[in-house]
């Protein structure tokens, strides 16, 4: 018998995930959970599902879970990381979980310094709901409460997540990565990896955020969701690393 | 501990942490902000860790995550601030978390005022957030009750891996008396549910979480709620029954309001007028079997409840005494608490009636 030549990530569960055909979170799942598993974090690994569409996610991750109410994950993950200071917290959060509802909490976790990584999935939509406005719809973008698309006099403009966190003293790492083609895939691992690795080092809180599709809202193919994502979202949300204490 | 002048909200705070609580996320609000500024001194010096939150949503959230490990955490806040921290502790005890949560009472609704009251009644005794739960509710009618009552508090928390409360008032919590902290034997449960780091893998992952998607799921964890509330109920109720021997008429109150009415019985004693006192320590589980038993007695004419609040207390009082016996309410609204003289005055109304 040869050697296997690709395995799962001990880091993934195997139950059967929910996400639409098309949709990119499972790639990024899968990006998290190798990150853990390669740099032997697995047994201190404590992670915080949103509520959204990765609601299940305390589900697919193979560690001690924890799922928040809305928006309150990097509040949980305080909580979490204090009484257990030994443990790896992460918190894998969509846009409206962490940029609207959890906009609070997500920005005073960072002004602290939490040692935590957290993980902003944006998809410029609410996919669990069905599709409405997001704090991350792109201007003219329609969802189902802003059907003749984003008009910034009424819905004002989308916020971005990475340069936010980079303005705080306590974020050690901030980088804005997407997993549309294989290149950035790897980019969005070396990120999601070096997260990780700071927290493990003790450093500060450690943001990235993802760029990502969600086909079945948008009203697009799969293919074109990822052409949507680099043509549409790129130029608004652009790719790269905000801030890195540890490069300075 | 020998017995000193505490404040209120101070001796809260320290024995708190005789009860084993190492964690502590709150925020500032009067009157109960001596609270967290007791912590934050006290919990460095016995290696345990103050946070003061950016909310008190984020407050009860972080004792999610931190209680979600196993560790003994507390958070406190007082009426408009217990509000909000209500959607979390319907997560906690939907998440069978044990943890414990302080409402030092203020008047309401919305900003109300920062003065005792005890409005809150209804929010703290039939739930609170959304959904079918119960905290276990216990309400000191002094500082030395509210600091024994913490080490049950915890205790039971733990045990039944359930929400216990602290209801007191602004006066409790602003008030100084003399209170003795005691040395309390911290029993340690079983934690293999908590969310620690999966190194032990002879237990399985552990997953802190209150979704429960299908109905079948949703109908399996409510039914095992409330068989966990129903034993509740039966152990843990605590009420002090005070000169119940054969009395005329049975005041009911709870809290500071006790107290008061206590000075009332002596008043109406003195007069010759024999006058009960029932008095619920814990207010949830509440002591209806206490309201039954005295319903029950051909001394008693009538029941007067006392309480500051709009009629909250008087409708537990009216389902224990099951329309056995008139029952009246002396209320007091807006911080306004009631004196002796007038909870007496109320009494001889009503012994003066036909």
């Amino acid at each position: 018998m040869s050697e296997p030549v690709f395995k799962k990530t001990s880091m993934l569960t195997d139950a059967p995930t929910h996400y639409c055909p098309g949709c990119t979170h499972g790639i990024i799942h899968r990006l998290v959970a190798e990150s853990i598993e390669e740099l032997g974090l697995s047994d201190r690994a404590i992670g915080i599902a949103p509520v959204g569409c990765s609601v299940f996610a305390y589900r697919y991750f193979n560690c001690d879970m924890q799922e928040a109410a809305h928006g309150r994950a990097p509040a949980a993950a305080t909580g979490i990381k204090r009484a257990v200071p030994n443990s790896i917290v992460f918190t894998y959060q969509g846009d409206g979980d962490l940029l609207s509802i959890g906009n609070c909490e997500v920005n005073h976790a960072a002004a602290r310094g939490e040692k935590i990584c957290v993980f902003l999935i944006n998809n410029a939509i609410y996919g669990m709901t069905g599709g409405q406005m997001a704090p991350t719809t792109l201007i003219g973008m329609k969802s189902t409460t802003s059907p003749k698309g984003r008009d910034p006099e009424v819905n004002g403009y989308p916020m971005r997540g990475a340069e936010m966190l980079a303005t705080h003293e306590g974020t050690y790492y901030a980088a804005r990565v997407a997993v549309n083609n294989t290149k950035n895939i790897l980019a969005a691992k070396k990120a999601i990896k070096k997260a990780f690795e700071y927290q493990n080092a003790g450093k500060g809180l450690s943001f990235v955020e993802i760029l990502s599709t969600c086909p079945t809202n948008w009203g697009l193919s799969p293919i074109e969701s990822l052409e949507f994502l680099e043509n549409k979202m790129m130029p608004y949300y652009p790719l790269g690393v905000l801030k890195d204490k540890g490069a300075e | 501990m020998a017995r000193v002048l505490m404040k209120g909200n101070e001796a809260i705070a320290e024995a708190a942490i005789a009860a084993g609580c190492r964690f502590f996320f709150g925020y500032p609000i009067t009157p109960q902000s001596e609270v967290p500024e007791y912590f934050s001194i006290r919990m460095p010096e016995v290696g345990g860790t103050f946070v003061q939150a950016e909310s008190e949503v984020a407050a009860v959230n972080m004792l999610y995550g931190a209680a979600g490990t196993g560790v003994r955490a507390m958070t406190s806040s007082s009426s408009p601030g217990f509000s909000l921290k209500q959607e979390g502790i319907s997560y906690i005890a939907c998440a069978e978390i044990p943890a414990v949560v302080v409402n030092i009472m203020r008047g309401g609704p919305g900003l109300g005022s920062i003065q005792a009251s005890q409005a809150d009644y209804f929010q703290a005794t039939k739930g609170g957030g959304h959904g079918d739960y119960r905290l276990l509710v216990y309400a000191p009618a002094s500082i030395q009750e509210a600091c024994d009552l913490m080490a049950t508090a915890f205790d039971r928390s733990q045990k039944y891996r359930c929400v216990s409360m602290i209801l007191g008032d602004g006066m409790l919590g602003q008030m100084m008396e003399p209170v003795e902290i005691k040395p309390v034997e911290v029993k340690q449960y079983d934690n293999s549910w908590a969310t620690v780091g999966w190194a032990d893998k002879s237990r399985p992952r552990a997953v802190v979480n209150s979704l429960y998607i299908t109905h079948e799921e949703l109908g399996a964890v409510n039914k095992r709620l409330q068989a966990k509330y129903k034993e509740i109920a039966a152990n843990e109720v605590m009420v002090e029954e005070f000169n119940m021997d054969q009395p005329e008429f049975v005041i009911v109150a709870f809290g500071t309001v006790a107290r008061i009415a206590k000075n009332a019985v002596a008043k109406l004693k003195e007069q010759g007028i024999n006058v009960g006192l029932i008095r619920p320590i814990t207010v949830w589980p509440f002591p209806y079997c206490s309201l039954e038993k005295a319903a029950a007695m051909n001394s008693v004419k009538g029941f007067l409840t006392v309480e500051v609040s709009a009629g909250q207390l008087v409708e537990d009082v009216r389902l224990g005494v099951n329309g056995k016996k008139p029952v009246e309410l002396h209320n007091t609204l807006g911080s306004v608490y009631p004196t002796p003289d007038e909870i007496v005055e109320s009494i001889l109304a009503l012994k003066g009636r036909k």
